[in-house]
């Protein structure tokens, strides 16, 4: 048997077994002198066995590595997981050095905008490769890659390397890229692997004060600063909890990064020590406080994720009484929940008529060199005008409004 | 493994072997191009002097039924598999005639599903020679590394009722396994502890055969009623305590599918019918019990309901869905192949407008017109599509043996065929530059529906400009395939075969269309 010493330089990384897809397992090996010796068995041995082996190389050479053993189970694992689950075993046999990111693989889509469409955020398990690479065709506004409560503590390591691979790799399409770090202080590791690839946006779960966003917002800060990168990284903070519910105010206004509040209902149910019931009679104060003090900071106002994939009705029912509420979008599980989100958080059709009728009294103005504009005898502010525009701009990327009618120019 | 064989290359650019299993073969010139001539194969003259005039044509056992049906060395014994997995009757006949001293049989199934694993043992024994039918699991593992004595022949449903009936394949004993059965031979698949549904697959085997034998756990008096196989083909009825198991016969319940990705391939495919114009009163589609094709007949329901119109018939295998759709008078018919769960077996045996077919009726290419080809849509799964829209059907990219062809090749005469696929597994691309085995002729794929967009076939004009100005992602079929490179890392590598064909690939006149060659490891 070798020393403990010696043990200590064994890691894996992924997960095994006749049931998991699109995935692989990875051992490392650290070894001292002997070349890298791979031995590999997958299920697509056929048709990428040998890009297989020749991925592993090319990963351990990133990371500097000479002599390694190593063993890999591969179920059918894209290359942006190969990556991940060999750096991940590397990693967890205390290799240090090197930079083992894949190249990206797509593009870097423009950046977000603080107020752009979020009807639905579709969560997917930050350590589970399999529902990645399509879930932008299902169309969701967000796709939240999850570093929190999907994934096992013990993966916490293994899912943030998949997530940083993820997001330089796969195509999320016109899907904001979000990703939920864990509660700090873990998530501060979290934001030093996925801040420098630049997600759109982050959820920061059970936020309870003010100064834990400003900690996220400087954090991101010193990483961007040392990347270099100047591109809006926003914030959701979660509040999931009565402080945290109490706090929504100063939470919502604690950094120009935060675009807008959302809030996690089985939590703060727990915490409340009360049954979460479809109705949710017991959360309403919680989800009325949330929306005021999203719209007093000017932020979005975000609802919780609706768990129960089977009742579609039940969906519905909530999303429609959320959108009355003031709230502007949810979360969601399952790509089958995202046109019911998107049905139930359109504008109506009164908010894009009255729109679109301030949108044309703007045109009007400008084109007569007006600096003022009026819609009948009501003068209209800038800020109204700029709202129905992008009101009557999202109808019509929402089919809602024909091409031709409203602004001339978008 | 066979001698050194010749190969030719086909109308369809495929090598394919002149002589299989000591028959000369026709290369496949086309399709509808082959027409041949002369008379039907027709079994030897009986008479009805040499059967009891009580009509009872019981024997003691399967054993003394195969003694007095004189078998031999080399004998073709024929099974079907309605009873699919659950099937105890196939097993139990060529095991017996191996405990009978037989060699060299040739096992001639409709079908054959993992339970049938064990005939490895008997082709290592030297009881069965070789299979020519659908081969996978371990049947086609053995079969794919070429240590089957003879050549593999994949037929479809049609091509096999053509191959019999032509005289191709001589069947000398046919074994049938009957749900319920009277001693006189009738026999019925739609009641009995062991129920099916359809006895359609050996519907061929009872008229051409020198032979038949009807295995029964429920025998009644005569009549049996409905007959779907005629005691006036069967030599001898043969009582066991049971002909399957049934929890493998047919499924409790038949799921759609739910995964997201199939969901959206099942949504866009009932779209395209609608938004084609296809949906239309007295309309007719097939769709079989894959994951996919079940959750496209609930989303091509909605539409019917919505649009107010209902089909003169659909084509099973049927399933509870079929069943409810005929139930709440969306459709006038179920015309059904065979039968895959208790809501089909329950239907069939109680609703005279779900009506029990056979290969001679929905596929054969020698008849007189087939119902394949009156049918307006068909939808259909494959293992590979490649961007000349040719389809794979029995094989993956790695060469081995994965499925049999079952209908599969006589639907793709369809009006519109769509094959709906995602666009690759896992790692394995499913859209591919050119198939690993040419199962169905790129003439005849209408439509490739991925969860990535939908590929329509430029040859179909006719569709193109009938999608035009809907919101249907329809999309270039590279423009798939290079999707799909790009998110599995580059072209997969092509498996490494030998040089001999360890199985060919029958088109549905009885030409040979490709071969499987023997896979390297």
């Amino acid at each position: 048997m070798s020393t403990a010493g010696k043990s200590n330089r064994r890691g894996e990384a992924g997960r095994r077994g006749d049931d998991v897809r699109s995935d692989l397992h990875a051992i490392v090996e650290l070894r001292d002198a002997g070349g890298v010796e791979i031995e590999s068995s997958s299920r697509v041995e056929l048709y990428y066995g040998k890009a297989i082996r020749d991925q592993v190389r090319s990963v351990l050479s990133a990371l500097s590595i000479e002599h390694a053993h190593v063993e890999i189970q591969d179920q059918g694992g894209l290359p942006f997981v190969i990556a991940a689950r060999v750096e991940g075993a590397a990693r967890d046999a205390g290799a240090t050095g090197g930079d083992a990111r894949p190249e990206r693989a797509v593009p870097l889509p423009p950046p977000s905008s603080r107020d752009r469409l979020r009807r639905s955020r579709l969560y997917l398990p930050g350590n589970e490769p399999k529902f990645m690479v399509n879930a932008s065709l299902h169309g969701p506004d967000g796709i939240i890659l999850d570093l929190e409560d999907s994934v096992h503590p013990d993966h916490k390591d293994a899912a943030r390397l998949l997530v940083r691979n993820a997001l330089r790799c796969v195509d999320f399409g016109t899907a904001e890229r979000m990703v939920r770090i864990n509660q700090l202080p873990l998530g501060f590791e979290d934001l030093v692997a996925v801040v420098p690839e630049l997600p759109d946006l982050l959820l920061v779960p059970k936020v309870e004060h003010a100064e834990q966003v400003r900690e996220v917002d400087g954090s991101i800060e010193r990483i961007l600063g040392r990347t270099g990168d100047d591109r809006p990284v926003w914030l959701m903070p979660i509040l999931e909890s009565a402080r945290g519910i109490e706090n929504a105010s100063e939470i919502a206004s604690a950094s120009q990064r935060v675009c807008a509040l959302t809030l996690g209902l089985e939590d703060y149910t727990a915490d409340m020590g009360v049954v979460k019931t479809v109705e949710g009679t017991e959360s309403m104060y919680a989800r009325m406080r949330v929306v005021n003090a999203a719209k007093a900071a000017g932020v979005q106002a975000i609802d919780s994720v609706f768990g129960d994939v089977a009742d579609i009705d039940g969906l519905r029912r909530w999303a429609e009484s959320s959108r009355r509420l003031g709230y502007e979008g949810m979360g969601c599980v399952h790509p089958r929940q995202i046109a019911v989100l998107h049905d139930a958080f359109r504008p109506s059709d009164d908010e894009i008529e009255r729109a679109s009728r301030v949108v044309v009294a703007f045109e009007d103005a400008e084109a007569r060199g007006l600096g003022v504009v009026s819609l009948g005898s009501k003068m209209i502010d800038p800020p109204v005008v700029e709202r129905a525009r992008k009101l009557v701009e999202r109808a019509r990327k929402l089919g809602l409004l024909p091409l031709t009618q409203g602004t001339s120019k978008t | 493994m066979s001698d050194k064989v010749e190969l030719l290359t086909n109308a369809a650019g495929r090598k394919v072997p002149t002589t299989v299993n000591g028959r000369e073969q026709a290369p496949f010139v086309g399709v509808d191009r082959h027409r041949p001539t002369g008379t039907k194969h027709g079994p030897p003259v009986r008479s009805s002097a040499a059967y009891p005039p009580s009509g009872d044509k019981r024997v003691a056992s399967l054993e003394e039924a195969l003694e007095r049906c004189g078998l031999r060395d080399g004998m073709v014994v024929s099974t079907h598999h309605h009873l699919r997995n659950g099937d105890r009757v196939a097993l139990r006949a060529l095991e017996t005639a191996g405990s009978m001293g037989a060699k060299d049989l040739m096992w001639f199934p409709s079908a054959s599903f993992p339970c049938h694993a064990p005939v490895i043992d008997l082709m290592e024994a030297g009881v069965v020679h070789h299979i020519e039918g659908s081969m996978n699991g371990p049947l086609g593992d053995y079969c794919s590394h070429g240590k089957m004595r003879g050549l593999g022949v994949l037929r479809s449903h049609g091509g096999r009722w053509q191959a019999i009936q032509d005289g191709e394949v001589k069947v000398d004993i046919a074994v049938i396994a009957a749900p319920t059965a009277d001693p006189f031979g009738n026999a019925d698949g739609s009641h009995g502890p062991s129920a099916c549904g359809s006895l359609g697959f050996a519907l061929a085997d009872s008229v051409y055969a020198d032979r038949v034998i009807v295995v029964t756990d429920n025998v009644v008096p005569f009549p049996c009623i409905p007959w779907q196989i005629q005691g006036n083909n069967v030599d001898y009825v043969v009582e066991v305590d049971n002909i399957g198991d049934p929890s493998k016969i047919v499924s409790g319940t038949t799921q759609v599918t739910r995964s997201p990705d199939r969901l959206r391939i099942a949504e866009f495919v009932a779209r395209f019918i609608r938004d084609t114009g296809i949906l239309r009163d007295g309309f007719s589609f097939q769709a079989g019990a894959g994951g996919i094709a079940l959750a496209f007949v609930q989303f091509l329901r909605d539409y019917m309901r919505q649009a107010q119109v209902k089909a003169r018939f659909v084509r099973g295998g049927s399933t509870r869905y079929l069943v409810d759709l005929l139930e709440e008078g969306l459709t006038d018919y179920i015309l059904d192949g065979q039968t895959f769960d208790l809501d089909g077996v329950r239907s069939i045996a109680e609703n005279p407008a779900h009506v029990a077919t056979s290969p001679f009726t929905s596929y054969n290419f020698n008849g007189k017109g087939n119902f394949a080809s009156m049918v307006d849509a068909v939808v259909l799964g494959a293992t590979e599509v490649d961007v000349n829209f040719n389809a794979n059907v029995v094989t993956h990219s790695d060469g081995r043996l994965l499925h049999g062809i079952g209908g599969w090749q006589n639907c793709l005469f369809s009006g519109c065929t769509i094959l709906a696929v995602p666009s690759f597994r896992d790692r394995i691309p499913v859209i591919v530059d050119e198939v690993t085995t040419l199962v169905g002729p790129g003439e005849l794929v209408d439509v490739v529906v991925t969860e990535r967009g939908i590929a329509i076939n430029p040859r179909r004009k006719d569709l193109v400009s009938a999608v035009r100005g809907s919101d249907l992602p329809i999309r270039p079929i590279e423009e798939i395939r290079d999707d799909v490179e790009r998110i599995c890392g580059g072209k997969p590598q092509k498996p490494r075969v030998g040089e001999d064909p360890v199985a060919i690939i029958k088109w549905v006149d009885g030409t040979v269309l490709d071969s499987v060659f023997r896979v390297l490891d």
